[in-house]
């Protein structure tokens, strides 16, 4: 969630579902959230119902735009100059907020002399180094002030697998990064925002060119329905008003995913819409519980709450403070995050000699995430694989590939409900029918272990608006299945049997970790509750920790995950409660527990003026009680509680007491909403329109195509078409989209398996316009082919005016919409949509581009076996890619 | 017998079940489905009703098709979109009625006041219930089918797989605990709502006034809520957004057993004619 992290402090949305009843206008773009949203979506409906704008963004007319007060179209992959056009609206015609802008976001700020922009480099950022395909960000800093960002890259190498390039500090630099804030501010501003190298002039000339006319050229949206959009988030914004922004995996799944979660960021900020009630970005996740699998991180490059996994070379505890810790704000509490959490993980072992265990961490050398590690396997330096919570052979990005990679392992462990195609490929898959794999071949030992499903065990969800809610198990699980946490915590403890005689250094790590749960009931479940008390942590005295203001750096506090603290309050699980809406507050602050500090709407701060005075009676929300000499409102108010507004930092004053008391931004280093990057993103400090992998047209704003940055793994198993008007592009000239529908659940493990549900979207289907269908001569019902150069599949024809053509630059774009649910396992089967896709990422997150590529489209069936593969090669060579491998 | 066809049978027979409660129903209000199908899965799930089969239709994101015997909840899609359009707007920035739409309902057994299905039903196995529903009795029902084409809506059918009838319960045993219906119960934005028959048909009308009002949705209609329609008044009304015929709605449906009685009369009248007929003709032989 760099996006979100770096712009406003932290990777989460800011505001929580119920809270969108009060919004003036909601936009939603980037997310079908009536449909992957339905119960959530009860409060944009509320809030339509109460007069409220909303407003749908999206490339098909959905059943979000059916019920949406107006549906605004825009080509896949072009989100970013559409939003850029709402920054541009904002700036020529002086919507933004000033006051807020002025106080509460670095616009002010003076950056860096050696700084350029794209508009001077043909589409590129200063520090480009074309060799690597990556950017040195020195350049990008405030002046004479190196500021580290509160999410994505944070650690000065590419070890990491970070995008970047690096160099020695000169004498200057080495000044600016050990600098301190001045008063809680940057040394160089200007508050009248004049300054030709103040980052509101920077975003003034960033923008200038995302016109309307501009938006309509590259996303076909007809001007007038963009101003339309542009106005509405214009009017309904204000000292009187709100607006919100609701989004999901149409906008992360890009090769700029980060970058467009940030513009929508700058836009809230430039608005004032940060903060304050029926404000702010709702981030909709895509799975059950995904924000607290980046909290309690499945990621390779994050420990919990945020904290950066260190990198090889990382030897010592103060290297790694030094680098991480922020100047200002409660980043600037790194060693007391960092080592009660090795307090929680090796206990007594972990002392202030041995460095609280900190060698004990993995150093992790390079990009681990989940594409690279099938490359991996592909090529064999990946032996073993667990496979839980996902089904790659469906789920991922050229699935073939994954298929493939899976079948070249030693051993493969799945846990699911079911035998998913992860753990069938080996008899049954599409290779297996064209015969590019064949069983007997296949070494990989796989193990498929039945998994509890929610029912059947103890433990918390956190929600899309970082609620923490328990849920309690209902029934044993059946026969052999288990609960994940059974399944690791004897796994380690069986580890553990078989190292306790180890003497090796390197065992200590596993050895010295503290594995004691309380084992309960016939099947020694370990108790969820004691790893939530545990998360939450305890102090001196064994008592459970009420916040995290309360960890410290002397090894006295224990925390498994600081955002966490204060979930196990009072000994209590708070994420239990369940105390119901109508006996409480709106706000409902007794339902579940949401991290940080129970506080349901985050920069809460920033709904009451620099004065602490809420900036409208219609809008109040926290405000500064200057008579008890706190802050105080209808939520926890997300900042220090007796800190006043006229609270100037003393000098030298670190973390959170470097920040002044008119900085809403409390985990940025000054304080202040981010509208310039100056760290944390590997691919600019300013969002830019750059076209997807592959596009039917030639960036209309500069010479470089597509995000310079961008992941790539081009071999003969990962081909890319041409792009734009390169040789070869029209072969595939219609655009293609994947998404869910309401009926099914990511990969259909959990819902092609089920009759009520498979009944409801029975077979895979392709949506086309008429006018499409009419050139290729689909009938409604039958058949179609769709064609990639990574494969080719077939899916029933659903012709519909819900899919609008687009006018590009001149040229007719035609779209064909593609569910991406089904596989060859289950109840209802089908072909996959993600055979299609190549693999190719967001250099900050490493998330594949499945909205946006090219592909072609033909009437019928797709042929079978070998023939399957002349069809894919006959394209490959027309559009002079090498053949299948 | 007569009383069978009275107009005010049903009513009466409510009036005097022994446990006589207020009448429940459903209000489906439209304009705030957005189409998820939770109710047709909840339905499913509560009333242990199997799955109908797999098939694409191709009509829009329908793929259930209709009610029938074991599909008791059914959500229509009807696309109304030009190639390309999106919902033009008013100067007050709403959907206007003319502008491309996507219209979603979810249908139901509409638990008339005059049940066709009740009426013909020979063995009893369809009864009114204390809650002023219609309900199939399945330990009765001896799956003649002759309910299936009483129906002026095509709810009740057939099942092949146990060949007894089946419609919607309104969740009986839900109710019987005081439950609110599986269906309304998990519906997220109230498009589905539950009560006291006629405390519902006043929140209906406040609501198609307040849209009325406001502007939005001016087509809006309600069906079904009124008690002067040929099945009397149903336990389940619809605020709709065009005719009922776009959503496979009948547009003016009747009990298709009203004009029983009157060819009962006619025939009781053409027997005795032909009792008096052939009696003088006996006469006039024997003269």
């Amino acid at each position: 969630m760099p996006g979100l992290g770096t712009t406003l402090g932290r990777g989460g949305a800011t505001t929580f579902m119920q809270d969108l009843q009060n919004s003036d206008c909601i936009l939603i773009m980037g997310s079908n959230m009536a449909e992957n949203h339905p119960v959530g979506f009860q409060w944009v409906m509320e809030a339509r119902e109460r007069g409220a704008e909303v407003i749908h963004v999206d490339p098909r007319f959905t059943r979000t735009s059916a019920v949406a007060t107006r549906h605004v179209k825009i080509r896949p992959g072009s989100d970013i100059a559409f939003l850029g056009g709402i920054v541009n609206y904002i700036i020529t015609h002086e919507r933004w907020f000033h006051d807020y802008v002025v106080n509460y976001t670095n616009a002010p700020v003076i950056i860096d002399p050696r700084y350029r922009d794209t508009e001077d480099l043909g589409g590129l950022f200063s520090g480009f180094d074309a060799k690597q395909d990556a950017y040195d960000l020195a350049s990008w800093q405030y002046e004479d002030l190196d500021m580290t960002g509160s999410a994505g890259r944070r650690m000065g190498s590419a070890v990491s697998g970070s995008k970047i390039v690096t160099h020695e500090l000169s004498p200057e630099e080495k000044a600016a990064e050990d600098r301190p804030l001045e008063h809680g501010e940057p040394p160089h501003v200007d508050v009248t925002l004049q300054h030709p190298r103040c980052v509101f002039q920077l975003l003034k000339k960033h923008y200038a060119r995302y016109t309307p006319e501009m938006v309509e050229r590259i996303c076909g949206t007809p001007k007038e329905q963009f101003l339309a959009v542009a106005e509405a988030l214009c009017a309904n914004s204000g000292r009187e008003r709100t607006s919100a922004m609701c989004y999901a995996l149409g906008w992360t799944h890009h090769t700029e995913g980060a970058q467009t979660i940030r513009t929508a960021a700058m836009i809230q900020l430039l608005l004032g819409n940060i903060g304050r009630p029926g404000s702010g970005i709702l981030a909709l996740r895509g799975h059950a519980s995904i924000q607290g699998s980046t909290d309690i991180p499945t990621l390779y490059e994050l420990l919990p709450g945020y904290i950066p996994m260190p990198e090889e070379g990382m030897t010592d505890l103060g290297k790694f403070l030094h680098e991480t810790t922020a100047k200002g704000g409660f980043w600037g509490h790194m060693d007391a995050y960092t080592i009660s959490l090795l307090k929680a993980w090796y206990g007594e072992h972990a002392t202030a000699e041995n460095e609280w265990c900190f060698g004990h961490l993995p150093r992790i050398n390079g990009d681990h995430s989940i594409y690279p590690a099938m490359m991996g396997m592909l090529q064999g330096t990946v032996k073993g694989f667990f496979c839980i919570g996902e089904n790659p052979a469906v789920g991922s990005a050229n699935a073939s590939l994954h298929r493939r990679a899976m079948a070249n392992l030693d051993w493969l462990v799945v846990r699911d409900l079911f035998e998913i195609e992860s753990a069938a490929f080996w008899y049954d898959s599409p290779e297996i029918e064209t015969g590019k794999l064949r069983t007997a071949d296949i070494k990989t030992e796989i193990f498929l272990l039945p998994a509890a499903d929610h029912l059947q065990k103890d433990g918390s969800f956190t929600n899309t608006q970082r609620l923490l809610q328990w849920h309690h198990k209902a029934v044993e699980p059946n026969g052999d299945a288990r609960s994940e946490l059974w399944f690791y915590y004897h796994l380690g403890k069986r580890i553990r049997e078989k190292l306790l005689a180890s003497s090796d250094p390197k065992d200590r790590a596993i050895n010295e970790l503290t594995w004691n749960y309380p084992e309960l009931g016939a099947l020694a479940d370990p108790d969820a509750s004691a790893v939530l008390r545990e998360i939450n942590g305890w102090g001196a005295d064994g008592k459970a920790l009420d916040t995290y203001t309360k960890l410290k750096a002397d090894g006295s506090t224990v925390s498994g995950c600081w955002i966490y603290c204060g979930v196990f309050t009072g000994e209590q699980n708070l994420a239990a409660r369940r105390k119901p809406g109508s006996e409480q507050s709106w706000v409902a602050p007794e339902w579940g527990w949401a991290w940080p500090a129970n506080r349901r709407q985050l920069y809460n701060r920033a709904s009451a003026d620099p004065d602490g005075k809420p900036w409208s009676e219609r809008k109040r929300y926290v405000w500064w009680d200057a008579e008890k000499k706190e802050w105080t409102g209808y939520d926890v108010p997300d900042f220090v509680k007796d800190k006043p507004p006229d609270y100037v930092p003393p000098d030298g004053a670190k973390a959170e007491k470097a920040l002044d008391g008119r900085s809403p931004f409390i985990m940025q280093g000054d304080g202040k909403g981010w509208l310039f990057v100056p760290d944390g993103l590997v691919d600019g400090p300013l969002p830019t329109h750059y076209e997807p992998e592959e596009s039917p047209v030639d960036n209309a704003l500069y010479a470089q195509q597509a995000n310079p940055v961008r992941e790539r793994w081009p071999s003969a198993n990962n081909p890319y078409h041409p792009s734009g008007s390169a040789p070869g592009a029209s072969v595939f000239p219609y655009v293609m989209t994947s998404y869910r529908l309401t009926e099914h659940h990511t990969a259909g493990g959990m819902s092609r398996t089920l009759p009520h549900l498979a009944e409801l979207q029975p077979e895979m289907f392709c949506e086309v316009s008429p006018a499409l269908a009419a050139e290729r001569g689909l009938v409604h019902g039958a058949w179609a082919t769709i064609v990639s150069a990574r494969s080719a599949i077939e899916a029933r024809v659903l012709v519909t005016d819900r899919v609008p053509d687009y006018q590009i630059q001149g040229q007719t774009v035609r779209v064909v919409g593609l569910p991406y649910h089904w596989g060859n396992r289950g109840i209802s089967v089908g072909d996959s949509a993600n055979d299609l896709w190549s693999i190719s990422a967001d250099p900050n997150v490493h998330i594949q581009e499945t909205k946006a590529a090219t592909c072609d489209v033909i009437a019928g069936r797709r042929p079978r076996g070998t023939a399957l593969s002349a069809l894919v090669n006959e394209y490959r060579r027309r559009a002079g890619l090498p053949a299948e491998e | 017998m007569s009383d069978l066809y009275d107009d005010t049978a049903a009513e009466r027979e409510m009036a005097t079940h022994p446990q006589a409660e207020a009448r429940k129903g459903f209000f489906t209000d439209t304009t705030l489905c957005i189409g998820c199908k939770a109710c047709e899965v909840a339905c499913k799930e509560w009333n242990q009703l199997p799955a109908d089969g797999y098939s694409f239709t191709g009509h829009s994101y329908d793929n259930t098709g209709e009610l029938n015997g074991s599909t008791w909840r059914h959500v229509a899609f009807v696309e109304q979109l030009r190639n390309g359009a999106t919902p033009q707007e008013d100067e007050q920035q709403v959907v206007r009625a003319d502008a491309g739409r996507w219209l979603m309902e979810s249908d139901v057994c509409k638990h008339c006041t005059h049940a066709a299905c009740l009426d013909v039903c020979p063995t009893g196995a369809l009864v009114r219930t204390e809650f002023g529903t219609v309900f199939v009795q399945q330990d009765v029902c001896n799956g003649c089918g002759y309910c299936v084409p009483a129906c002026p809506f095509g709810v009740i059918d057939k099942r092949e797989y146990d060949g007894h009838a089946g419609k919607c319960t309104l969740c009986y045993d839900r109710l019987q605990d005081g439950e609110t219906p599986s269906c309304a119960k998990a519906c997220p934005t109230e498009s589905i709502q539950y009560g006291d028959l006629e405390e519902l048909r006043t929140r209906a009308d406040a609501r198609l006034e307040k849209l009325q009002r406001e502007g939005r949705y001016t087509d809006a209609s309600l069906y079904l809520r009124d008690t002067d329609n040929g099945i009397g008044g149903a336990g389940a009304f619809f605020l709709l957004l065009d005719k009922p015929e776009v959503y496979g709605l009948p547009p003016d449906p009747f009990d298709t057993t009203r004009d029983l009685g009157r060819l009962w009369k006619h025939a009781a009248y053409a027997a005795l004619a032909l009792v008096g007929v052939t009696a003088l003709a006996a006469v006039g032989t024997r003269r």
